[in-house]
């Protein structure tokens, strides 16, 4: 028996609705369909997800998804959610999956926090006139000063990543996305100037000329892992977890094991890829010296390892020992990180904010007097310039998006990227809906996306009077709490508005 | 014309005892650093000795100040009318946001010279440079027009980030294009109607100066002007 | 571990103003303060009265091997723990009040005393330190232990003055005009709030190395937690604190030439390095990236004094006025032309120095 209800309520207004059938064709799902005896279209909508394709592809404005009005008896403790993820265990004995990042309401640190502008004392910069500076260089910075027999100083610097701006796309594998959005991405990180990751899908043959800014990158199931690959990209990112789900790998079913996504993985269609939830080289930290050993030396030295990780909670210890491991850049992930699939309980209880993990790991490494050995990215839910601003001021090097990459792309946030069927054509495989996206467009959106936000960074900037993006950089003077407790205040090193 | 020793003289003194003054015409002697000389005066002729302080002839509404030496920083901020002579140097940041009125230098001049200068009807800002001009020449440039003649100049006419947010106005370059020229600014070679347009620009300044105005002109001069088709608007959406 | 970085964050910055001047006699010949002092006070103006100090160098050769130690006391408790301190670390050769002459611009004089002392030979091998970060480890176990103890100058044969009042009144109540030395600087204050505390007067000053600073710069936090990762503390939460301690890290620490600073508190602007060629754009790029938390945003413009030289420094965009000119030997640098007419009438190759260039003056053999 089957009690749940329909989370979404199809409203077709039949003054509007001409029976195009246009919703019929974009919906993947099968929500809408004609019925010839009534000469009408009506809509199963159990199967709604409310990722507004219908709404938006309508041409007379005929169709809107609301909430279905439809309530429980109101109870504080027993919410509708609770209940009706009881019914769906009940009766299909799985454990829940979902995806996207956690959209619990649990607080927002961004939010929380307030950015500074100079008054007299000291001039605000006109961005749009007076050079502004965000170039950004990830990797280690500590090296010895040497110098020549003539005293001149030898440039030994590590390997470095070379930024236009602080903002790299995040790795999503080629399986949980398509490969235009792969194409898109690609094509927008060399037009901007800066990067983005492969995901732990490999780099199909396409790709390969957007190399130079590819991270490539190399997780459990080692996927499409090889020596021409790590040299195609411009750097290596090992990835031990991601605040969707930390401490838990991840499973393409041998479904969607097809065609160039087996190739590119280098796994027979039709079997399953599994990622272990463990690198399974590593069960301590000095197994991850080797593994960061490992891959320079296949790469000869000449490119910046990153480890990635998700932000939880002992992030500053973790940090501290991936710091001193060889790694160059470490990227830490927050709990509102996406994912393509993900089991909901895991996404919406583990893990912490990156804001916080952010301003502990900065604080733990320059207490250690590492800070300089590494660089800081950090991601899971960037979701504006401000939002880049506090991270950098924060303490961050970079930040990584990808959910407003993929917004930007067309995404609604319907959150049910696992069922493949992706309306707008990004988490999917299917073929008519994978050419619903089209990589010039989308990368065109990519980098207007960009330009806008840096534009507003450079104004932001400026009202501070900084003029480089590195005098930001750790600069929490900026920065104030607004709402927040001590303790909250402690963690991220800022002082109350006000103060 | 009334003379004074101003030497060891506090600026706020010497400007009262100028504008008190029946007098209209004078000559400082000794001048060292004094500020705000001429500050918003119409219709004086002060003729100062010395290095002239921060922020001479602000506000200038229409006397004429000239400098046997020297200015600081600041001269002709916000000047409306009226000219300011400098047989020397100045400072960063002269004739900031002026709207009229002439500015006429001898030698060169720092940072930030003509920033925002503006024009509003008859009223057209000049400001005529002998030697070179540093950074920022004719910043967010409004209106008005910037003459550097390089003179004696042995490096570059002007410093990095000529005209950078130039949208009104002109500048007349005795030499090539800056490097660093941003895309919202055109230049151009100029004209047989431009060299006109600067012969008539210079002659007071040649005249002061007992300069060979032809010989000035004998240079190969730059022009540079704003885009006008290529605004600031493309860098908002609304929210 | 090199600190508890927590501590000090988010404690209010001191923004402030100012006037700065430079003499340097490039021959080592030594003139009295006083030239520092009539040059300081033509720029009145660009100070409040909250602050004035000088640094003179050259002024103690009969003592020029040891470290003169100049330090306010603000109880005789204080006092008697800095010396207890002294005598433990360092052999005291001399020790005095430092002479004044008291004036009504001056109140509210803290004890001021002078020591010359050099590291005592057991601690200092006990310690496995070279000397001079010996020094300056006791310099921050001073200030940032001793409660009411202030020790602002700790070079050799040189000597920082500093109070708060103007400056040309700071001058005379240190009876300057009675000291003799080939570099002078000084500084006239111009802060935002009123601490009132002599400590935070300028010059700041670190074993021999002192700044003079003014402007107010954005970077401070960014700086601040940069330099306390190697052992700093910035106790005074003022710029020049922070400058002062990256110049020492850089310079001394680091080994890098004053003019290699230079280039990482005031780098290039990425568009400038674009434009120069390889081995110089190599470079640029090596000291921009290397040491990109150092990178200094704002106006300032800093006179920074050494043994056997100054250099001057304006911010990349140069949004403070810095002049410098000269006479036979003598090179001047002012916040104003005026300030250097008004020792030198006659000045020479006046000219003002680019944003992010720095003119670095050395005197001849030292």
């Amino acid at each position: 028996m089957d009690y749940q209800i329909t989370e979404f309520l199809v409203e077709r207004d039949r003054e509007r609705c001409t029976v195009c059938r246009q919703c019929e064709r974009q919906c993947a799902n099968g929500v809408h369909h004609y019925d010839s005896k009534l000469n009408r279209m009506v809509a199963d909508e159990t199967k709604c997800v409310d990722c507004m394709r219908c709404t938006i592809f309508c041409p007379t404005h005929a169709i809107r998804i609301v909430k279905n009005p439809q309530t429980f008896r109101e109870n504080a403790g027993w919410r509708a959610e609770n209940i009706q993820d009881i019914y769906r265990q009940a009766e299909s004995g799985g454990a829940l999956l979902s995806s996207m990042g956690c959209p619990k309401p649990y607080p927002i640190y961004w939010d929380k926090i307030l950015i500074g502008a100079s008054q007299v004392t000291n001039p605000s910069i006109d961005p749009l006139r007076e050079p502004m500076e965000t170039k950004t260089f990830l990797g280690n910075k500590h090296c010895p000063i040497e110098r020549d027999k003539d005293g001149r100083i030898v440039p030994n610097s590590h390997p470095l990543l070379e930024l236009s701006l602080p903002i790299l796309f995040s790795g999503m594998s080629y399986g949980s996305i398509s490969y235009n959005a792969h194409k898109a991405l690609a094509m927008a990180a060399e037009r901007l100037g800066t990067f983005y990751g492969t995901g732990e899908g490999g780099l199909h043959k396409d790709f390969y000329p957007y190399g130079p800014h590819t991270i490539v990158q190399v997780a459990s199931g080692r996927f499409g892992v090889e020596p021409a690959y790590l040299n195609a990209g411009a750097a290596i990112e090992i990835k031990m977890g991601q605040g969707a789900k930390p401490g838990i790998g991840g499973h393409l079913p041998g479904s969607k094991m097809v065609g160039d996504i087996a190739r590119t993985r280098m796994v027979p269609e039709g079997s399953d890829a599994i990622s272990p939830a463990p690198h399974h080289d590593i069960y301590s930290i000095e197994d991850l010296r080797q593994l960061v050993s490992i891959l320079k030396e296949a790469t000869g030295y000449t490119k910046p390892v990153i480890v990635k990780v998700a932000a939880v909670h002992n992030i500053s210890a973790i940090a501290s020992g991936i710091a001193r491991s060889g790694a160059d850049i470490i990227t830490i992930d927050g709990f509102r990180g996406g994912t393509g699939a993900a089991p909901k309980r895991i996404r919406d209880n583990v893990g912490i904010p990156v804001e916080l993990a952010l301003a502990a790991v900065d604080r733990r490494l320059r207490s250690e007097g590492i800070r300089d050995r590494v660089s800081l990215v950090v991601s899971g839910s960037i979701r504006s310039s401000a939002d880049v601003v506090k991270a950098i001021a924060l303490g961050a090097d970079a930040v990584s998006i990808a959910t407003s990459a993929l917004i930007a792309l067309g995404c609604h946030l319907c959150r049910t990227c696992q069922s493949g069927r992706c309306n707008w054509g990004i988490a999917t495989q299917r073929p008519d809906l994978v050419a619903r996206l089209d990589p010039e467009a989308g990368a065109q959106h990519l980098v207007n996306l960009i330009t806008g936000w840096k534009s507003e960074v450079v104004e932001m900037m400026g009202g501070m009077g900084i003029n480089s993006i590195e005098a930001l950089r750790g600069n929490r003077a900026m920065l104030r709490g607004i709402g927040l407790t001590q303790p909250e205040l402690e963690i991220l090193g800022i002082s109350h508005a006000g103060a | 014309m009334q003379q004074i020793n101003v030497q060891g003289m506090q600026a706020e003194a010497l400007n009262q005892m100028i504008r008190t003054s029946k007098e209209r015409k004078f000559l400082l002697c000794g001048v060292n650093g004094q500020r705000y000389i001429g500050c918003g005066l119409k219709g004086y002729s002060i003729t100062i000795e010395g290095t002239a302080g921060n922020a001479t002839g602000a506000l200038n509404d229409g006397s004429e100040i000239v400098v046997h030496g020297n200015v600081q920083d600041q001269a002709g901020d916000t000047m409306n009318g009226g000219s300011i002579i400098v047989t020397g140097s100045a400072g960063d940041a002269l004739g900031y946001a002026m709207r009229g009125g002439e500015i006429l230098v001898g030698g060169s001049v720092g940072y930030r010279c003509g920033i925002h200068m503006k024009a509003y009807q008859e009223r057209q800002p000049l400001i005529v440079i002998g030697g070179s001009a540093g950074s920022f020449l004719g910043e967010y440039q409004a209106g008005g027009t910037i003459v550097v003649l390089g003179m004696h100049v042995s490096g570059s006419l002007v410093g990095p980030c000529c005209a950078r947010g130039m949208y009104g106005g002109t500048i007349f370059l005795a030499g090539d294009k800056p490097e660093d020229l941003p895309d919202k600014v055109l230049h151009r070679d100029a004209t047989s109607e431009d060299m006109e347009h600067i012969s008539r620009l210079i002659e007071p300044y040649c005249h002061r100066f007992r300069l060979d105005k032809e010989s000035l002109l004998a240079h190969h001069f730059s022009v540079l002007e704003p885009n006008s088709s290529n605004p600031y608007r493309q860098l908002y959406t609304y929210a | 571990m090199t600190g508890e970085e927590g501590f000090l964050e988010g404690r209010e910055h001191i923004p402030s103003g100012c006037a700065i001047c430079g003499l340097i006699d490039r021959t080592g010949r030594r003139f009295s303060g006083d030239a520092a002092i009539r040059s300081i006070s033509v720029m009145h103006d660009r100070s409040n009265g909250l602050g004035g100090g000088f640094a003179g160098y050259g002024i103690y050769p009969e003592y020029k091997d040891f470290y003169a130690f100049h330090l306010f006391f603000y109880s005789t408790d204080a006092k008697k723990q800095t010396e207890a301190y002294l005598d433990e670390y360092y052999d005291v050769i001399n020790l005095s009040k430092i002479p004044v002459t008291r004036t009504k611009a001056i109140t509210d004089e803290p004890l001021i005393w002078r020591y010359f002392v050099a590291p005592s030979p057991t601690k200092l091998a006990e310690s496995q330190l070279d000397e001079q970060e010996f020094v300056v480890r006791s310099a921050i176990h001073i200030n940032s232990t001793i409660k009411g103890a202030y020790l602002f100058s700790s070079g050799k044969n040189m000597g920082v003055f500093k109070a708060v009042g103007y400056p040309e009144d700071v001058g005379r109540f240190y009876r300057l005009d009675e000291y003799e030395g080939y570099c002078w600087t000084a500084h006239g204050r111009y802060p935002t709030n009123t601490p009132g505390w002599w400590g935070g007067s300028h010059p700041f000053a670190l074993l021999d190395t002192t700044v003079v600073h003014n402007g107010e710069i954005s970077s401070y936090d960014a700086n601040r937690r940069a330099i306390e990762m190697f052992g700093y503390r910035c106790t005074l939460s003022t710029d020049t604190e922070v400058i002062t301690y990256m110049l020492d890290y850089l310079h001394r620490r680091k080994g890098l030439s004053f003019r290699e600073t230079a280039q990482i508190l005031a780098a290039p602007f990425w568009f400038e390095i674009e434009h120069m060629h390889d081995r110089e754009k190599q470079l640029a790029t090596y000291l921009r990236t290397t040491y990109s938390s150092f990178l200094v945003t704002g106006p300032f413009s800093i006179l920074i004094g050494f043994t056997g030289g100054l250099m001057a420094l304006n911010d990349r965009l140069k949004l403070r006025s810095l002049v410098s000119g000269s006479k036979g030997s003598m090179t001047y640098f002012a916040s104003e032309e005026a300030a250097i007419r008004a020792v030198e009438p006659e000045v020479e190759n006046l000219f003002a120095p680019r944003g992010g260039e720095p003119v670095v003056v050395h005197v001849e053999g030292m």
